[in-house]
């Protein structure tokens, strides 16, 4: 059954260096409160798995929570470049990050071999490629029933999946709605899960059929309203366009980014912190 | 570029599209001649109808909008991997002459890049399952080489034999809609074939746009001149993406 307890404590208690850490959400739910509490943390030698690694692990990866990344699009949706995650890869800054690069449908598919209990799965990937020349886990496979050649890649088991959602009862079922995205797969794929929510309440009155977590698959339910933020909670808050345009700026040199995260980020207490302290800077560079 | 590419898109058709000018071209082509176009967004929105260009391939606007949303796995494997989508409308960094796409890296080697791009997204496996596939690319030599660095999604000739027996379903990258002209697949060579040029430009000036040297075909067409109501519904749906998100954002 899944504890209800603070972000801090559910991160320092469920999540170590050197851990294979998912934060999941496809454009939508990003769990940003989290991914905030492991740089707060000083968490080091993570492997970070994620289709879409945006603004998120940019910071992460920025702060020195990485070695490893397991990825299949990494960039700022609708904005351009990530500047941290690119300095990592071209002059491994501010340390080497060892990549495993997929393509969305792999990802999809690798998640869903280790929801499934399964250790690889199997697809029609890559033809004409050259990811599989750089990526050894990318194999090929003859179908035992037709001998088509097939592709086939390892399962994912993340050791922590961490999602951010809409609404969990008071028992730590968790309903999420909108674009899902890879959700569902990530948290049954992983050892441990971490749902941070925008509210708690006394009945989920999930429609059927809807995407709920069920309180035993989950470890641990933290509630940090506007924890996606500055991406969107579907019912919530919309995306936060602005800042996303803005991360560009701040990201782009070794020394604004530090300061900003140094500011924002190490020197506040919680996500509500952090949300004051960002939000009355953007206010103040708008009015500029 | 954007209303040639709306053009190319049959009404009816089911479209899996990209983000930026893809996204552009195949909801111009839904407000205009092609209402009935589905279009199959890789967050998982399917059928999705949104009044503004999305900013993100999974934008509020789009689950909204759409007939129905489903995950990440699903999009892929049931929708893409099936066999249900017509045509792949994708953007790229880099294409060869053959309609491969560069979306990874840039300069360098791929363990040491000199410029890093995003990676390949859904691109590989759109460009294989999708009927055909269409790519918008501003055309520079730059954007159009001779040879990639780095081939993340396969183009047209890789259809063609080869490829270790793995089997392909589509046609690949048919079809090139660039600011300056149409290029399409040549069956004969693989080869991408200047087929169109856009109003005003010379088959002269869009082979110094190119990295490598491109054929043009013997009845060069030159694409029609985009009608008033088509560059109505253009400037409406930027300005209406430009309102919602603020500035010129979305507005490629």
């Amino acid at each position: 059954m899944a504890t209800l307890v603070s972000l801090r404590e559910a991160a320092a208690e469920l999540l170590h260096d050197g851990d294979s850490v998912a934060l999941e959400g496809f454009t939508h739910l990003i769990p940003f409160a989290a991914g905030h509490e492991l740089i707060r943390q000083r968490r080091r030698g993570l492997t970070l798995i994620r289709m879409t690694p945006d603004l998120i692990y940019d910071q992460m990866i920025g702060m020195g929570c990485a070695s490893r990344l397991i990825f299949s699009w990494g960039g700022n949706p609708g904005v351009g470049s990530l500047h941290r995650f690119r300095d990592a890869i071209q002059t491994g800054w501010p340390a080497p990050l060892a990549i495993e690069e997929h393509s969305h449908a792999d990802m999809a598919a690798r998640y869903q071999a280790g929801a499934s209990g399964l250790p690889f799965a199997v697809m029609r990937g890559y033809v004409g490629s050259d990811l599989p020349k750089h990526n050894k886990k990318i194999k090929s496979i003859e179908c035992p029933f037709t001998g088509e050649i097939l592709t086939a890649t390892p399962a994912l088991r993340p050791d922590v999946t961490i999602l951010h959602a809409q609404k969990a009862d008071r028992k730590g079922n968790v309903l999420i709605y909108g674009i899902i995205g890879i959700q569902k797969e990530a948290a049954l794929a992983a050892k441990k899960v971490i749902v941070t929510v925008e509210e708690i309440v006394d009945e989920l009155n999930a429609p059927l059929n809807a995407c709920v977590l069920p309180s035993w698959v989950v470890s641990c339910v933290c509630v940090v309203p506007g924890g996606a933020r500055p991406s969107y909670a579907h019912g919530y808050y919309k995306r936060d366009n602005a800042f996303c345009m803005a991360w560009d700026g701040i990201s782009r040199e070794r020394e604004t980014f530090r300061a900003w995260m140094e500011r924002h980020v190490m020197r506040t207490a919680d996500f509500a912190e952090y949300r004051r302290s960002s939000e009355a800077e953007a206010k103040v560079s708008s009015h500029r | 570029m954007t209303i040639a590419a709306a053009r190319r898109l049959r009404n009816g058709s089911v479209c899996f599209v990209g983000i930026g000018p893809p996204s552009a071209a195949a909801n111009l082509a839904r407000l205009t001649h092609a209402p009935d176009v589905v279009l199959i967004y890789e967050s998982g929105t399917i059928g999705a109808k949104p009044h503004v260009l999305p900013l993100s391939i999974g934008d509020g606007e789009l689950a909204d909008t759409a007939d129905t949303v489903v995950s990440v796995p699903e999009i892929f494997r049931y929708w893409l991997q099936g066999g249900r989508v017509d045509v792949g409308f994708l953007g790229a960094a880099q294409i060869d002459k053959f309609g491969n796409i560069n979306t990874t890296v840039i300069g360098g080697s791929y363990e040491a890049p000199q410029v890093r791009l995003p990676g390949a997204g859904g691109a590989p496996e759109i460009v294989t399952a999708a009927k055909e596939v269409a790519i918008l690319l501003k055309q520079t030599k730059r954007t159009f080489v001779e040879r990639l660095d780095f081939v993340t999604s396969s183009g047209y000739f890789e259809r063609r034999g080869g490829n270790g027996g793995a089997k392909v379903r589509g046609r690949g990258a048919t079809t090139v809609i660039s600011d300056l002209g149409v290029l399409v697949s040549d069956p004969a060579t693989n080869e991408l074939v200047l087929a169109a040029v856009h109003p005003g430009v010379s088959a002269e000036q869009v082979r110094n746009a190119t990295g490598w040297e491109l054929r043009a075909a013997e009845n060069l067409e030159i694409t029609p001149k985009p009608s008033a109501s088509e560059l109505a519904a253009l400037r409406d749906l930027h300005a209406r993406t430009a309102a919602a998100h603020g500035g010129a954002a979305g507005a490629e």
